[in-house]
């Protein structure tokens, strides 16, 4: 296989880790309000993810680096291209991950509610924004001859994109449901699993329709059987979470949206960002790509340290594996606000 | 106003990355030195290490949680607005960022997550484990990054394509081993040690002079405890800043060699001379080319750009008419753009200054703290406080005029050589959404101080929580139990 093709592959699979891992955290951030109708019943949500939310999102500063080592084409038309969504995310990120640092840093109710509304809007708006953008992506934007994005901020919202947005949300607060469902217990887990089965149907209607129509416009046999795949994997969690086999339904959620991604790059491959012009120049794996050599030493780097860092984040799953219920959060830490 | 994209953009960088380096050094420091003191606590079982390893422990991660947000931005900024930069040097520049991500974020992230929630959950010896990982995350997160930064500097171990007009790859040791990637990664290192151990002393100094115990507490041992806390970051400053002029020593003799413009855009110096003197202040014209009064150290410029009391050291003048003749002529004109050579000498030659008068205050500051505790005595005057408030704000600050220096003494290059800064801008990015992004950033992180700032403080005033023994949770007997660290 071309170097060139497993680059693509890698990045679809830190796509996937960053879709799969931080997917569930979005959806709890974003269910916090929903689910945690108490401080306690809150603070148990945002305890499932403490330990673990900071190594899941840097999947996604791995794709980002890994595609500038890899396509600097891609990684400049991309990021200078969606400039302003781009900038949205960034600015979701900045203020949800504070919002998991800092919250239980005061105890005073002004304060956790501020950075509650920081955690839901900074959750919701990239579990929208990923959707889409990568819509954005297999649809086509308007490339010039030189590969320099030529639209504006509303080129980028049409339906088609929006499903997409749509689609990416409903499937991570799917995920979060199933996720607190499986790693939590009382009255939280009840809530959740109900939650799980409405939110999931939702999404597998959604998922359904965006993967139907990206497999007309650009798909392949390859896109068929891993959308189907994700089609299968999703209902069966939905199903699995009605009947509480919450393990099992955690397992389905995590593989539809993996194999939903998987069929995304594969429907986009040899492409990495088509144009809609029709004199632009779009991009592909061969001519966005870097050159053999620096291939050659990012794929050894890859090819040892990945499957480390797989070791020890799965560790940490296994580490904090308990549920978390209200018994387990201490009180708070009777910390008096900052004096002004 | 009149503004392109190219000086927002410029702005921009410099705010995002500025500020996103005040956190950066302790992080890298204090990680150090919270692992420093759980590793007494293994060891002795003294249980003042362990109340200072949570005390410290709470400020690092306060701290650490805006770098790491704050890192965000940078991974994504080249190519927002640095996308013709991202294409020509993507093939060099972007290895060594994937594999900072790869190698070091995955591990400070994972193994802080497991730190901050692992007290009982982790036997203690492998719980430490997880917070020196955390170091050794943030040390080599240090070296891809600079060794990115110092090919900026002084490219090496790549072609220049025609056919693709861009600069390749072909020797990745080369790259990681360049020699201003040599000095730069121990000077910037041994800098944020030298951070964190004034910022301890600060906060140490402060208890002592200012701090209140807690109701309950003991005082005169809370006294002793800080009285430790402060000698070993006092310890760590003096050392560390002796390191850092050691490796800045050697670093400027290979900035002589390999970027001989901002040396002498470092002393506004703009005829050769032989030998050449450091002044140390100036009064004159703001770009120095004229000057009333300066105090001036004969030789000393001759000895830190060359090793030699009695060495040449190149003027401006002289310079920017070889880089006339070497970049100002086609061929190259792709990428070369022929006119002024000249970095902004006001601002490299105070920046320089500043940078070291800093951080020779903050050693000075060290020192006065260890001659201040010697045999048993704590300082408890108020008038502590004011250094203890004072010294961390100078390496801090040493730090950004150091970064200040080493980036506008490049100007006008991107890439030294290869590729001037206004041709590296994207140009695809209107000013308009240069200027939102601009704006959205810098109101954010302004917000983001003021509440970073209160925290601190309000965690530096409480002081200490009591010793509280860490016992590991046994699920089985006892499921229950509340966690011992909960958000």
């Amino acid at each position: 296989m071309e170097l060139t093709t497993v680059w693509f592959a890698l990045i679809a699979v830190l796509w996937i880790g960053y879709f799969c891992l931080e997917g569930f955290d979005f959806g709890v951030g974003m269910l916090l309000p929903v689910l945690g109708r108490s401080e306690a019943e809150r603070r148990v949500l945002l305890n499932t993810v403490g330990p673990v939310w900071d190594g899941n999102a840097v999947w996604v500063l791995v794709a980002g680096g890994a595609t500038f080592a890899a396509f600097p084409e891609w990684y400049a038309t991309l990021f200078s291209g969606f400039y302003l969504p781009l900038l949205m995310i960034l600015v979701a990120l900045i203020v949800r991950g504070l919002a998991f640092e800092y919250r239980a840093k005061v105890d005073d109710d002004r304060w956790r509610a501020r950075w509650d509304v920081a955690l839901v809007v900074g959750s919701f708006v990239p579990a929208l924004l990923w959707g889409v953008a990568f819509a954005n992506i297999l649809h086509g934007v308007p490339l010039d001859a030189d590969s320099e994005y030529a639209g504006g901020l509303l080129t980028l919202l049409h339906p088609y994109a929006l499903l997409g947005g749509v689609t990416t949300l409903l499937l991570f607060l799917t995920h979060g449901a199933v996720f607190l469902a499986l790693k939590t217990d009382g009255p939280v887990r009840r809530d959740a699993r109900g939650l799980a089965s409405g939110l999931g149907t939702a999404a597998a209607i959604a998922a359904v329709a965006f993967l139907s129509w990206t497999q007309r416009d650009t798909g392949d046999l390859a896109s068929a059987v891993l959308f189907l795949g994700a089609a299968v994997a999703l209902v069966l969690g939905v199903l699995a979470v009605g009947v509480g086999r919450e393990g099992w339904a955690f397992v389905g959620t995590f593989a539809a949206i993996a194999l939903a991604v998987a069929g995304l790059f594969a429907a986009l491959f040899p492409d990495v960002m088509p144009t809609t012009l029709a004199d632009g120049t779009g991009l592909t794996t061969t001519n966005a790509a870097a050159t053999s050599y620096t291939l050659g030493v990012m794929t050894v780097v890859a090819a040892v340290f990945t499957p480390v860092v797989l070791a020890y984040q799965g560790w940490t799953y296994w580490v904090f594996r308990q549920r978390i219920s209200v018994h387990h959060i201490p009180a708070a830490g009777r910390v008096p606000e900052p004096q002004r | 106003m009149d503004l392109d994209t190219l000086d927002i953009a410029r702005w921009q960088f410099a705010i995002t990355t500025v500020y996103h380096f005040l956190f950066v050094p302790i992080t890298i420091g204090l990680s150090a030195i919270v692992a420093g003191y759980q590793t007494a606590w293994v060891r002795t079982g003294h249980e003042q290490w362990l109340r200072l390893t949570r005390f410290f422990g709470r400020l690092f991660l306060i701290n650490l949680a805006i770098g790491v947000v704050t890192g965000i931005v940078q991974e994504f900024q080249f190519g927002m607005n640095w996308s013709d930069y991202s294409r020509f040097v993507g093939d060099v520049f972007g290895a060594p960022l994937a594999i900072e991500g790869l190698l070091a974020f995955f591990l400070e992230s994972t193994f802080v997550g497991l730190w901050i929630f692992g007290w009982d959950r982790l036997p203690p010896r492998l719980h430490l484990a997880t917070i020196w990982l955390v170091h050794v995350g943030t040390v080599l997160s240090a070296y891809f990054i600079l060794a990115a930064n110092s090919w900026m500097q002084h490219p090496v171990g790549y072609r220049y394509d025609a056919v693709t007009g861009r600069a390749e790859l072909t020797d990745i040791v080369a790259v990681l081993t360049n020699r201003v990637q040599l000095v730069t990664f121990p000077h910037t290192l041994l800098a944020a040690y030298m951070t964190a151990g004034a910022f301890v002393v600060g906060v140490a100094l402060w208890q002592l002079s200012a701090g209140r115990s807690r109701p309950g507490a003991d005082r005169s041992e809370d006294r002793g405890m800080f009285r430790s806390a402060a000698r070993v970051g006092a310890v760590v400053l003096v050392v560390a800043g002796a390191g850092v002029a050691l490796s800045g020593d050697l670093q400027g003799k290979v900035m002589t060699e390999v970027q001989p413009m901002k040396m002498a855009a470092a002393e506004a110096l703009y005829d050769t001379e032989q030998p050449a003197a450091f002044s140390l202040v100036t009064v004159g014209s703001l770009d120095g080319s004229e000057e009333l009064w300066s105090l001036r150290v004969p030789h000393l410029l001759s000895y830190l750009a060359t090793g030699d009391l009695d060495g040449e050291v190149r003027g401006i003048d002289d310079l920017r008419a070889e880089y006339e003749q070497t970049y100002g002529t086609d061929p190259g004109a792709a990428y070369y753009s022929p006119g002024d050579y000249t970095p902004v000498v006001p601002v490299t030659y105070w920046s320089f200054r500043l940078m070291i008068g800093l951080g020779v205050a903050g050693v000075a500051g060290g020192l006065a703290v260890l001659w201040a505790t010697r045999r048993g005595r704590a300082p408890s005057s108020r008038r502590w406080v004011w250094l203890g408030v004072a010294l961390p704000l100078m390496p801090l600050l040493a730090n950004s005029f150091g970064w200040v220096f080493t980036e506008m003494g490049r100007q006008p290059w991107a890439v030294f050589g290869l590729m001037t800064t206004e041709r590296a801008v994207s140009p695809s990015v209107s000013p308009t959404e240069a200027l939102v992004s601009l704006l959205a950033l810098t109101g954010v992180y302004a917000v983001l101080a003021v509440v970073e700032v209160r925290l601190l403080l309000h965690y530096v005033a409480r002081g200490a929580d009591p010793h509280v023994e860490p016992r590991l949770r046994d699920d089985e007997h006892d499921p229950e139990r509340p966690l011992a660290v909960a958000y």
